[in-house]
């Protein structure tokens, strides 16, 4: 039977750490929507939503209750929308007018961000890829809660320079369209590389081709507790530091199973996945970039971080495998800037710089996330920065993505405030040196030599 | 079974226990184990409780007893056995 040490550690990790299930987040096909007349499109999306995810905040509010767990978010992600609106849309602005009924169906079953306003061009581009490309900015610019997202590469395909070399101008056209807002607009807006189709994170979500009509899966999150948890072990060495982060991965996880499973259940959705990320908020207490420095790093940024970074990321995916019946979608350690209090003191401190960060991606789950550059970086600069990390991706055979927000108006060292969850961040140096030559060559990189496994 | 840990923690006071065994009573709530400390004149009882005799919804009982706990100065919860579990057994 459980005693009362074991009910104190859960509700001490839930009162004082921030211990929370991040988001429940249904992937809803909407294939069955397609229609080549663009007005019975909008409305079969709008239904199919709409009918799928009614009950999707009450039932997670109703779990958060029965368990005494806070469901932070609930979300919705859908089949990337290029797909969907391939046949009824002939230019960029019917594309938008799928995006504002996104943002009307989530707003009306009240999740707070919904994920799929998105393409898949690892090797080419359709033209209903590029007109989805093209209404980005516009799409971002009037609707509040759509989530974009571009996959430009893969370890199998290679990297879509063309598709590289358009999204500099698409990401600073959605700075400039949403420049009175903090350029909100690229906050919704990642592009990947091996982006995993049943992603439950925001704003990288989307419901992958490859997954059943509704799917329930979770994101679970505790860097809290990691970092408590190591406070009782300063100084041990690192099989006491790699036992402890396994241990406390896998408590965190078998609440995210947990809450899965019920969620599948209450709503007579498929269990999907649990995804294992560590995920920072900007609340104190709630860093990625703390657990480093409890690991021993000043700051996140010192030498030794990459390999901190790697341990933690790894440690973390051992105790969570065990604990979940599946795990996918991101599975890893989150490192953006603005969303994390000891990222944002590591880059006021003049430790932690974009090159450092590339570097740190390389062993962590995602990428360049939540930076906040100059906004007269050029777009052939923002390129070179995407194409670098896309490469990071496809030859570490990894999920890495982009999401940078070129505040316009501001220099290096203002400070961006993007409110909420999302935190805010001081602007960061971009290397200024030219890669125009580079970038605007056309076409693409071919796969690499280890993808011919066959 | 429907077995819900019922924690309660605060300032010790007289009758706490009391009044939150009436309350369960009152809803044919079965007690199936309690365990109680006192750490530096702080109150921390746990509490296992049936409640599949009981009409009363565990949202219903949840908030009663939070109520019941904001007026004797003490904080109490209701969560299902399940996330414990969950957490400390495999």
């Amino acid at each position: 039977m459980i005693n009362i040490n074991e009910v104190s550690e859960t509700n001490e990790m839930i009162e004082k750490e921030n211990l929370d299930v991040r988001t429940i987040t249904m992937g809803i096909s909407l294939l069955d929507c397609i229609s080549s007349d663009l007005e019975t499109l909008n409305k079969n999306i709008y239904e199919k939503i709409y009918n799928s995810a009614k009950d999707l905040v009450k039932t997670g509010d109703e779990i958060s209750r029965d368990f005494g767990i806070p469901i932070v978010n609930k979300r919705i992600s859908v089949t990337p929308i290029a797909i969907i609106g391939a046949s009824a849309c002939k230019e960029p602005k019917d594309f938008v007018s799928i995006a504002k009924t996104l943002d009307k169906a989530a707003k009306d079953v009240g999740v707070n961000l919904l994920g799929g306003y998105s393409a898949l061009v690892s090797k080419g581009m359709t033209t209903a890829d590029k007109l989805l490309i093209q209404s980005i900015p516009e799409a971002l610019a009037t609707t509040d809660v759509v989530c974009s997202s571009v996959n430009v590469g893969s370890t199998k395909t290679g990297i879509n320079m063309d598709a590289v070399r358009l999204l500099g101008d698409i990401i600073l056209e959605t700075a400039e369209l949403t420049k009175d807002n903090q350029s909100a607009g690229c906050m919704k807006f990642v592009v990947f590389c091996n982006a995993p189709d049943d992603n439950p994170f925001m704003a990288g979500a989307f419901h992958g081709v490859t997954e059943a009509d509704r799917i329930i899966n979770v994101g679970v999150s505790g860097p809290g507790v990691v970092k408590t948890a190591l406070e009782k072990v300063r100084g041990e060495n690192f099989e006491v530091l790699c036992e402890t982060i396994k241990k406390t991965a896998f408590k965190v996880t078998r609440v995210g199973q947990l809450v899965a499973k019920e969620a599948s259940d209450r709503l007579g959705v498929p269990f999907g996945i649990v995804d294992l990320s560590l995920a920072p908020t900007p609340a104190i207490g709630d860093s990625v970039a703390d657990i480093l420095h409890e690991i021993g790093v000043e700051h996140a940024g010192a030498p030794g971080t990459t390999a901190a970074l790697a341990l933690l990321n790894d440690q973390v995916k051992k105790g969570g495998v065990m604990a979940s019946s599946y795990v996918g979608g991101l599975s890893g350690a989150f490192i953006p800037v603005s969303e994390d209090q000891g990222m944002i003191n590591a880059v006021n401190a003049g430790c932690l710089t974009l090159e450092k960060l590339e570097a740190m991606t390389c062993v962590c789950s995602v990428g360049l996330d939540m930076i906040a550059i100059p906004g007269d970086t050029k777009a052939t600069t923002l390129a070179g920065i995407i194409a670098d990390e896309m490469a990071i991706g496809m030859i570490n055979q990894k999920t890495t993505a982009v999401r940078l927000i070129p505040a316009i108006g501001k220099k290096v060292g203002d400070i961006v405030d993007f409110g909420g969850l999302f935190g805010y961040s001081p602007v960061m140096p971009v290397n200024g040196f030219s890669c125009d030559d580079f970038v605007n060559r056309g076409g693409r990189i071919p796969a690499p030599i280890h993808s011919f496994k066959n | 079974m429907n077995r819900i840990i019922i924690t309660v923690v605060g300032k010790d006071t007289v009758g706490i226990i009391a009044k939150v065994c009436t309350y369960l009573a009152e809803n044919d709530i079965n007690i199936l184990d309690i365990s109680q400390t006192i750490v530096s004149g702080y109150f921390n009882m746990m509490m296992i409780v049936d409640m599949s005799k009981s009409s009363t919804p565990l949202a219903d009982a949840s908030q009663a007893l939070e109520q019941l706990g904001e007026g004797i100065g003490v904080v109490i919860k209701c969560q299902r056995e399940e996330i414990f579990d969950s957490m400390h057994r495999i």
